[in-house]
């Protein structure tokens, strides 16, 4: 082992260094073909099809000077970096894991094959080259691979937290009645957070009513069933009355299938009918709508 | 006990203002009972706003409270719920029903005054 090579970086033994020299010496001087020959096979196996073919060349280029640099030094910061904020460009473009991966793995094979080309006359000499190579490849590999991935699960989580946030407004519609229009798919997770937000509200803004329109969401399960029950009794020890709206006929049966005890519950079919129900909780008397006679007059 | 009792017109206030040990809650519930019979309270409102927790065995003892005073002929209302509690309580999978609940003491005292009124046809 190199005594000057940091912490971190691609490991190469003494023996190998001067052969790891060489060989980017090689991949320098044949920088132009081997460059051309990646993105051209890049092309015949369809990948990144949704970049042009000056975009993937100049790509291309970046990334073969980046690996042979990790090559050359050992170090795996800049090639890392590059790797990071490449995924992030080409992410939001749509390019998929199996892409990424595929020509990773073809700039290796090429540089393999082009090892082979040079030094197939030299059995020996081949042997240690590609003792070399390989394991320096395969790590560069893997850091391109997972650079992308943990990439991709950061724009995830980020996308996660910014529907959660979305997702769940709390509506005053009068003084002390409140709505909470539940779209989408429900969870154990959104479920929970689903409460805290309602109770939180009810406690702000001091609501006696409040009706949770359930129309957006197409199915829920057992777990959710309950824990809807379980926020209308938390609702009702804070001193508000619930009312559920929008049940889809197949929500209805879900709950009586599952035998969720929902005597508990005040349901109305739609929004109308549950702001209504809660104007008369509220004590509100319906106006009496005049007999439109001289309109038709 | 840090539990201030407090009487107006028909109904006792019964602030809580600290956690509350076991034998502390039974000596609230015996105290309150004991002045619903005295005073001929109507209406008993429990103020458990200062508590971060009630746990189940506060909870079922608010609970015998209140189906104790009502056979004694006093409606009793808790107040006060925070959002926390209200969850925990409702974990407990106790059964709350007898409870009857109000988001303040202006609210338990319109509640009581509606259910309280329909048992004397000449007040309200």
């Amino acid at each position: 082992m190199d005594p000057k090579t940091p912490a971190g970086t691609l490991q190469a033994s003494a023996a190998d260094a001067s052969l790891l020299h060489e060989l980017v010496e090689y991949l320098r001087e044949n920088r132009g073909e081997l460059r051309e020959l990646w993105a051209q096979r890049i092309g015949d196996a369809e990948l990144l099809g949704v970049m042009t073919a000056d975009e993937i060349f100049s790509e291309v280029t970046a990334v073969y000077d980046n690996y042979v640099d990790a090559l050359e030094t050992g170090s795996i910061e800049t090639l890392q970096e590059y790797a990071r904020s490449l995924s992030e460009r080409i992410i939001r473009r749509g390019v998929e894991t199996h892409e990424v991966l595929g020509i990773v793995l073809l700039l290796r094979d090429v540089l393999g094959r082009s090892l082979l080309d040079k030094y197939g006359g030299d059995r020996d000499l081949l042997e240690r080259i590609l003792d070399a190579y390989e394991p320096a490849a395969n790590r560069i590999a893997v850091i391109v691979g997972v650079s992308f991935v943990e990439e991709r699960e950061r724009v995830i989580r980020e996308q996660q937290v910014a529907i959660r946030e979305l997702s769940t407004p709390v509506l005053q519609v009068r003084e002390r009645l409140l709505i909470l229009p539940i779209i989408g798919a429900v969870d154990d997770r959104r479920a929970r957070q689903l409460t805290e937000q309602l109770l939180g509200a009810i406690q702000s803004h001091r609501a006696r009513v409040v009706v949770i329109d359930i129309t957006g969401v197409a199915s829920i399960d057992v777990t959710v069933a309950n824990h809807l029950v379980q926020t209308v009794e938390a609702a009702r020890l804070m001193g508000a009355s619930a009312v559920i709206t929008g049940l889809s006929s197949k929500i209805a049966q879900t709950l009586v299938d599952l035998g969720v005890d929902l005597g508990m519950l005040t349901t109305v079919g739609d929004l109308q009918g549950g702001l209504e129900e809660a104007e008369r909780l509220l004590g509100y008397r319906d106006a009496e709508v005049e007999p439109a006679d001289d309109s038709e007059a | 006990m840090s539990v201030a009792i407090l009487r107006t017109g028909d109904y006792l206030v019964a602030s809580i203002q600290s956690d509350l040990s076991d034998p502390e809650v039974l000596a609230l519930r015996d105290e309150l009972l004991e002045r619903v019979g005295r005073l001929r309270a109507l209406g008993i409102v429990i103020d458990v706003a200062a508590l971060d927790v009630i746990d189940s065995f506060a909870a079922r003892a608010l609970c015998s409270i209140a189906l104790t005073a009502k056979l004694r002929g006093a409606r009793t209302v808790v107040v006060g719920v925070q959002p926390d509690v209200a969850i925990a309580m409702v974990h407990f999978q106790l059964n709350l029903e007898p409870l009857h609940t109000a988001l303040d003491l202006d609210e338990a005292v319109a509640l009581l005054e509606r259910e309280t009124r329909r048992k004397r046809p000449d007040g309200g």
